[in-house]
């Protein structure tokens, strides 16, 4: 307790708070922008975080990285661009939102959300980090390939309409994370010699493409923009109803942050898989599902308030093992080490103060996105309703190519961008929608990962491949996909019997 | 003076004043083939003020990752201009070993001007701080007695912790299972959560997990004065002196004496920050002109030999 008040002590100052502000202010605006995400971020300032003290260098860090998750669904909502990866989830429901005029409704719904996730992350880190860590070290290779398969499944649920197309487009965001160099045994795959695409086709590049450029043909053919239904001017009392809408979902709400909290504490899986489980199960769960992919706010909810645990979670296994939980924590161990800072239980000891102080300055951070947050959210909003279509589109094409190149500073990524764009729009003609593209991408390595480093952790055994299903924790995994491919049938059935029943009686 | 002979003049002074012009004059790109955060980024990163303080002007870092480093060797040695303004990090096995395993790697290993090799990483046998292990000799023991069953996690195929996984079984005469990680970082939480026996990794990792992990071994040719305690291969009878290196490398055709410079200019940065860096768990190391073309050559050779047993 003694070491808690003594980092709130340090943290109220009026620096320390300033640099809260500015952190999650300039954080939420690099999020919005389609292309610059949370790790970009941290890296153009880690070097000015060296010449600081380490609190305020690590206050600085965090607020950035808080305010950048969240920014990310501001282009979610408004462009359908996931401004980072962990806001993809966030295109299912806040983009048909912001279709329909309910873009200001969405926006604040999707800040309370974020609210509410990054508090609660900052909490589970300040009680519960040593369990959640020796929680997250079970996950071995073995397991790592089952959660992927688990996320796989979610294409079920994810692909509206069909589930063939569904299917065929995992396959492809699958097919496409193959190109490149393996991850595992280093040989380079797909790459027809030309050795740039060595280098693979990064996520946040194709996301853009599919996503982004789709969306922008349209509008630039029909000559309408997306936003056309929204009027400006704010509807009074929008913030308190949308507000007491978000909170009326406790369930919903719970659901999602406990989502947010395993996926984040386990080391290689982050926002982006955190959102699409915890919109899955939102609309497993839900009493309107029929909603979903038309705007429903329950989903975006869901997506919005457990990316935004998987900031303080995934510095979980970071402050405790040293282990960064996501890309962007690799940037905070690395301004750790540079002043002098070990992960492990001396933090929260000889180091407490400073600790904790880090953590409470996220806590801080995710309480200033709220005004932050409805005002600039409001701002951003009023541009691009402003903005006509003509204007629109070249400047958020404008962004997609600065952002696509800005990752990797390469020009190979733009043209791979706009190639994926050209056939996004192509698939989407036919009825393909990009969310199980998505996924594919993202799950497709990890399960691949995964698999072979059984199989070779497996080589004594008479059969290797028994080391997939050896541990408790992978049969448990391998019951929920069961459950999760089985369940959808099993009430589609019943459904359909209750129907026939009700005809014939 | 005719017109002529005035142009002429003109485009001899000109000429003059680009030979006698001071490098360098302005801004150097200094090019990373990793990601941001990674062990070559924060080096760089290091570097930078002392950098830009030597040579007097701006010195920006670029991340151009992809390909295990591939992707921004092949694009140095294909368009980068030779005029000392861009300078990429190289890293040693890598571009030894890319061009060896691949075919579209797009740069040979030694088509680069090096500039300096500045760090050491030396591989590092780790074990976690509960397993029955005390000593090497009781892990080659029980290896023994159980081949394939003890399971070393390491970076990446074909790299330094592999090759020396490799030479560890040759060596010892013992078989062990290899499983290669994504990277250093996903290959500690497999050690922690008891994944696989134990870890061939780099120094710093002895270094920054000192709490949790103990080192059974390192290959260093000597102990390392920031792990005292941790004992060498050599000195428990196995010959394994390797790791990883880290340097800087111009684009080929710089010019001799713009190199000339870099390397001055680079060799004080290391030296500005050797205690930080020792600190860190890597080795600093001088290795510049002709020697450092030598070392790209002896591993090179020592890996080629040590691949080709394996085909």
């Amino acid at each position: 307790m003694d070491v808690l008040a003594a980092a709130l002590q340090q943290l109220f100052t009026p620096y320390h708070l300033m640099l809260v502000l500015v952190g999650t202010t300039v954080g939420l605006f690099v999020g919005a922008m389609p292309g610059l995400s949370a790790t970009m971020a941290l890296a153009v300032l880690l070097p000015f975080t060296f010449t600081m003290d380490a609190l305020p260098g690590l206050i600085a860090l965090g607020s950035v990285y808080m305010g950048a998750i969240y920014g990310g669904s501001f282009a979610a909502i408004l462009i359908n661009a996931p401004g980072t990866p962990s806001s993809v989830a966030t295109t299912f429901e806040g983009y048909p939102m912001a279709k329909a005029g309910r873009a200001e409704e969405a926006i604040t719904a999707a800040t309370i959300a974020s609210v509410v996730g990054g508090l609660f992350g900052v909490f589970a880190l300040l009680l519960l980090a040593p369990p959640l860590a020796a929680f997250s070290l079970r996950f071995g290779p073995p397991e790592y390939f089952w959660v992927a398969v688990l996320g796989l499944t979610l294409i079920g649920g994810l692909s509206s309409g069909s589930l063939l197309k569904g299917l065929m487009g995992g396959a492809l965001g699958v097919l496409i994370s193959i190109i490149g160099v393996s991850p595992i045994g280093g040989e380079s795959r797909f790459t027809y010699g030309f050795p740039a695409l060595q280098g693979g086709v990064e996520l946040i590049v194709a996301l853009i493409g599919l996503f982004v450029i789709p969306e922008l043909l349209v509008m630039a053919g029909t000559g309408v923009g997306a936003l056309a239904k929204s009027k400006l001017g704010t509807a009074r009392g929008l913030l308190l109803s949308t507000t007491k809408k978000v909170l009326s979902m406790p369930g919903n709400l719970l659901r999602s942050v406990i989502v947010g909290e395993i996926v984040s504490v386990i080391p290689g899986a982050g926002g982006n898989i955190a959102g699409l489980i915890a919109y899955n199960e939102a609309k497993r769960w839900s009493k309107h599902p029929e909603e979903y992919g038309k705007g429903s706010l329950e989903g975006l909810v869901a997506s919005e308030s457990s990316n935004n645990v998987t900031v303080a979670g995934s510095m979980v296994p970071l402050l405790t093992l040293g282990i960064p939980g996501a890309p962007p924590d690799a940037l905070i161990l690395g301004a750790m080490l540079m002043h002098g800072l070990r992960p492990g239980a001396e933090l929260f000891t000889t180091q407490g103060a400073l600790t904790y102080g880090f953590i409470l300055s996220m806590g801080v951070s995710a309480i200033v996105m709220l005004p932050i947050g409805l005002f600039g959210g409001r701002l951003i909003y009023q541009a691009v309703v402003r903005v006509p279509p003509s204007f629109l589109v070249p400047t958020v094409a404008s962004m997609a190519i600065l952002g696509s190149f800005a990752l990797r500073n390469s020009m190979t990524d733009v043209m791979i961008m706009l190639a994926l764009g050209l056939l996004g729009f192509a698939l989407k003609e036919v009825g393909f929608h990009p969310a199980p593209i998505a996924l594919g991408l993202i799950l497709g390595p990890i399960a691949e990962t995964g698999f072979v480093q059984s199989r070779l952790m497996g080589s004594s055994y008479a059969i290797p491949y028994l080391k997939l299903v050896e541990s408790p924790l992978s049969q448990a995994l391998i019951a929920l996909c069961v459950l999760a491919i089985v369940w959808p049938l099993v009430s589609d059935w019943r459904r359909r019997r209750a129907a026939k029943v009700g005809r014939s009686a | 003076m005719t017109l002529l002979q005035r142009t002429l003049a003109i485009v001899l002074v000109a000429l003059m004043g680009v030979a006698f012009a001071q490098f360098p004059e302005r801004t150097i790109d200094y090019v990373i083939s990793f990601n941001a955060g990674g062990e070559s980024d924060i080096t760089a990163r290091l570097q930078q003020p002392h950098l830009e303080e030597i040579l007097g002007v701006n010195v920006t870092i670029t991340n151009r990752a992809g390909g295990g480093g591939a992707v921004a060797w092949s694009e140095s040695q294909r368009s980068m201009r030779p005029d000392g303004y861009s300078v990429i990090g190289v890293n040693l096995p890598h571009i030894a070993t890319q061009p060896m395993e691949r075919t579209d790697t797009g740069y040979e290993t030694e088509n680069f001007e090096f500039i300096t090799w500045f760090q050491f990483t030396p591989n590092a046998l780790l074990v976690r701080d509960d397993s029955p292990f005390q000593t090497l000799d009781e892990l080659i023991a029980y290896a023994k007695e159980n081949p394939g069953s003890v399971t070393i996690g390491g970076s990446g195929s074909n790299t330094a912790n592999h090759i020396a996984t490799l030479q560890l079984e040759q060596l010892a005469g013992i078989d062990l299972t290899y499983v290669p990680f994504t990277g250093t970082g996903p290959t500690v939480p497999a050690l922690l959560g008891g994944h696989v026996s134990a870890l061939m990794s780099y120094s710093p990792m002895a270094v920054l997990q000192s709490d949790q992990v103990r080192t059974l071994a390192i290959a260093s040719a000597e102990r390392l004065s920031f792990l005292p305690d941790a004992p060498t291969f050599v000195e428990q009878g196995i010959e394994i002196v390797s790791g990883a290196h880290r340097g800087v490398a111009a684009p080929p055709g710089t010019p001799a004496e713009i190199v000339e410079a870099l390397t001055e200019a680079f060799e004080e940065a290391t030296r500005r920050i050797a205690e930080e860096q020792e600190e860190m768990g890597f080795a600093i190391i001088y290795v510049s002109g002709d020697e450092a073309l030598e070392l790209v050559r002896e591993v090179t050779e020592e890996y080629a030999a040590i691949l080709e047993t394996l085909q």
